[in-house]
């Protein structure tokens, strides 16, 4: 595939000798324009790759943090057009950092994946993540986002095994998104060893880089996991993070905002901080 | 348009589809091990000696053959077609669930897992699966919405006493589909040693299709039954749809045979023009992806899905399985709505008429055969699931008729 945002990013962090920090947050938590805020916030304190969560009722591979983000956006009046709106607007004054939308895919199912992946591009947005769509389900929507100019990002586990890997990375572009764990979002801490091992078992069938998500919630495991490891993925931290600076009736605060940055800022330093330390 | 096709029970496709219905839409920790499960299946269903054990439990701990039961007061009552019973409602556990369960523990033992989970709503799938968990000494967990603990009171007890361990679910509406949501997160972080043990004929491919021969055994007596008696085929056979196990177990063996009129029955609620009111999936919802699989499915027009309503707990689900959706979409099976205020009349017609308390799920099924018997010959015959009895549902019922006990 020719160059990318997503290529381009990975590329420019491979060069600095670090992983890339990616990031998680949902759209329209907890309002629309208090997660247009929150974009902005990511990239300008070190967040490489920005994902955004498309709210779904059914979030079925995430944990209880990502669950309550999804269910205060649609409280708040998500909407698949919103979310779309959002990234369109956050292009306006970032033309690099590259943006992955996040979720599951009825909601694209519904919309139409041909018009969606249109529709997305149009938008500004560089990648997809649908965690329900298996590589046996590439022609639902993974073949119309390649063919509209998207990478098409999967999701590799520690159930995929050798022989499994080929098909689940054949129609992969942007990066590999390796799950730590057998779990849903926001789960137990990931044992580095073992990750180190599966991130190199993938990388020996891929030129592609390969980031780690699943269960990394501070600076000390993302400098951990982010050693043998070309980007590092954190979304339950920065999704509580949000739930924990909002007001009784789940509205945004004055803390909002700045917990974020401050948080990011964090990460960033321990993404930064991984090649350094001696090993 | 749809293409009729010569034989309507040679699906799914190898990737698991009825027509554009069904597939295999799970995340890729779950790929692996439904892959697995695919092939164990296939094994067992060649596998003589699977059958035999099979059908040995079946006689002798769930009670089969279920009777075939001439309704006689009832078809009096009504002045038309003949009504007959398949009267599930007899099996061990009370309900035509315990067929599936059997089937499906058997093939978790066949696989070497050593946990069982499952998903609940009215507690008749979860009162099973603890049963058969407790007796083949498998730890189970059963989830179940926590409006559904609440509504389900006798049923959760049940579960305790059969040794299985109940988490009711708070998350979403905290009914059906929340459950099984929840039991896809346990499976997901569980999938080594865990056997999830669906419901319904939903979820990713192989479920709609196994639990859809676990359950034909339904259709299969039936047919043997009612031609032992009359010689013939039934003219009509009916059956009500929440997820449609029952349904399809009856009417699988039917779908060649043309001459059978095929009616599933869905929850229509307060009513099929109220918002959010019914939980009639395909005279109501559009197709859509939840759950593994896709059908029609209760949504909003940003694909967000709705919790949909029924005074039954078993029917209260957003989805169906997608091998309904097809034969929806093919015409061979109607699918109709039936109101809570019919279904709460057909439960207490069938108890004082017949002195056989209904479910409220198959009370649905009922209060369709009460608006259709009487505009048949009276040399027609109509077949209706009794997919469970109703003692579980004593409470809700004295509770919407406003007595207190």
């Amino acid at each position: 595939m020719t160059e990318t945002r997503i290529s381009r990013r990975f590329a420019e962090c491979a060069a600095q000798g670090r992983p890339a920090l990616v990031t998680f947050v949902m759209a329209g938590d907890p309002d629309l324009e208090t997660s247009l805020t929150i974009a902005r916030t990511l990239a300008a304190s070190g967040a490489d790759v920005i994902e955004l969560g498309m709210p779904f009722s059914d979030p079925m591979a995430d944990g209880p943090a990502i669950q309550a983000a999804g269910q205060r956006a649609l409280k708040g009046g998500q909407t698949m057009t919103r979310t779309l709106d959002l990234v369109r607007r956050f292009r306006e004054s970032d033309a690099t950092t590259p943006i992955v939308l996040m979720g599951y895919y009825n909601p694209i199912y519904v919309r139409g994946s041909e018009h969606f992946v249109a529709e997305a591009k149009a938008a500004g947005v560089d990648g997809l993540i649908i965690v329900d769509l298996p590589p046996e389900a590439d022609d639902e929507l993974c073949l119309p986002a390649l063919g509209a100019g998207l990478n098409f990002i999967r999701l590799a586990t520690p159930t995929t095994d050798d022989k499994r890997l080929p098909a689940v990375l054949a129609n992969t572009s942007g990066f590999v998104y390796y799950v730590s764990i057998t779990g849903i979002t926001g789960s137990a801490a990931p044992d580095a060893t073992k990750v180190a091992e599966a991130v190199g078992r993938i990388k020996r069938h891929t030129a592609l880089p390969v980031a780690v998500g699943f269960g990394v919630r501070d600076a000390a495991t993302a400098r951990e996991i982010g050693r043998n490891a070309d980007g590092v993925v954190v979304g339950s931290a920065l999704v509580a993070a949000i739930a924990a600076s909002l007001d009784a009736d789940g509205r945004a605060t004055a803390k909002t905002v700045p917990a974020i940055g401050a948080l990011v800022a964090d990460l960033a330093s321990g993404v930064r901080a991984a090649r350094l330390a001696s090993e | 348009m749809t293409v009729k096709p010569n034989s309507f029970r040679t699906g799914p496709d190898e990737r698991g589809f009825f027509g554009i219905f069904g597939g295999r839409f799970v995340a890729e920790t779950l790929m692996p091990l439904i892959l697995d499960l695919e092939k164990a299946w296939e094994e067992a269903r060649e596998d003589p000696a699977f059958h035999a054990e099979l059908k040995d439990l079946s006689i002798h701990y769930a009670g089969r053959p279920s009777p075939l039961y001439f309704a006689e007061r009832l078809t009096e009552h009504l002045g038309g077609a003949r009504i007959y019973f398949k009267r599930d409602e007899l099996n061990h556990t009370g309900s035509h669930k315990i067929n599936n369960c059997l089937g499906q523990i058997l093939l978790a033992r066949r696989m070497g897992k050593t946990r069982i989970i499952a998903e609940t709503g009215a507690g008749q799938h979860g009162v099973a699966s603890a049963t058969v968990s407790a007796r083949f000494g498998l730890p189970c967990m059963v989830y179940m919405g926590a409006v559904d603990v609440e509504r389900q009171k006798p049923n959760v007890f049940r579960m305790k006493l059969l040794g299985a361990e109940v988490t009711p679910v708070t998350s979403g509406a905290g009914t059906l589909k929340d459950a099984m949501n929840e039991a896809l997160r346990d499976w997901v972080t569980n999938v080594e040693n865990t056997y999830y043990l669906i419901g319904t004929a939903a979820g990713p491919h192989p479920y709609p299709a196994m639990v859809r021969d676990f359950q034909s055994v339904i259709g299969t007596e039936t047919k043997e039954q009612f031609f032992a008696q009359k010689g013939k085929l039934p003219d009509t056979v009916v059956a009500c749809i929440g997820g449609g196990s029952n349904a399809i177990g009856l009417f699988h063996p039917f779908l060649d045979d043309p001459s059978v009129q095929i009616v599933g029955v869905e929850a229509g609620g307060h009513g099929i023009d109220v918002e959010n009111g019914h939980a009639a999936s395909m005279t109501g919802g559009r197709p859509g992806v939840l759950h593994g699989n896709r059908t029609y499915l209760l949504q909003d027009g940003d694909g967000q899905i709705l919790e949909g309503h029924s005074i039954s707990a078993g029917l209260d689900y957003p989805g169906v399985g997608p091998e309904h959706s097809w034969l929806k979409d093919t015409g061979r099976v109607a699918y109709v709505p039936a109101t809570d205020k019919e279904a709460l009349e057909a439960f207490q017609i069938c108890s004082r008429l017949e002195g056989i308390i209904p479910a409220l799920e198959p009370s649905h099924a009922l209060a369709h055969v009460l608006k259709m018997a009487p505009t048949m010959d009276k040399d027609k015959s109509i077949v209706l699931c009794l997919s469970g009895r109703g003692d579980k549902d004593v409470f809700s019922v004295a509770d919407h008729l406003g007595e207190t006990m």
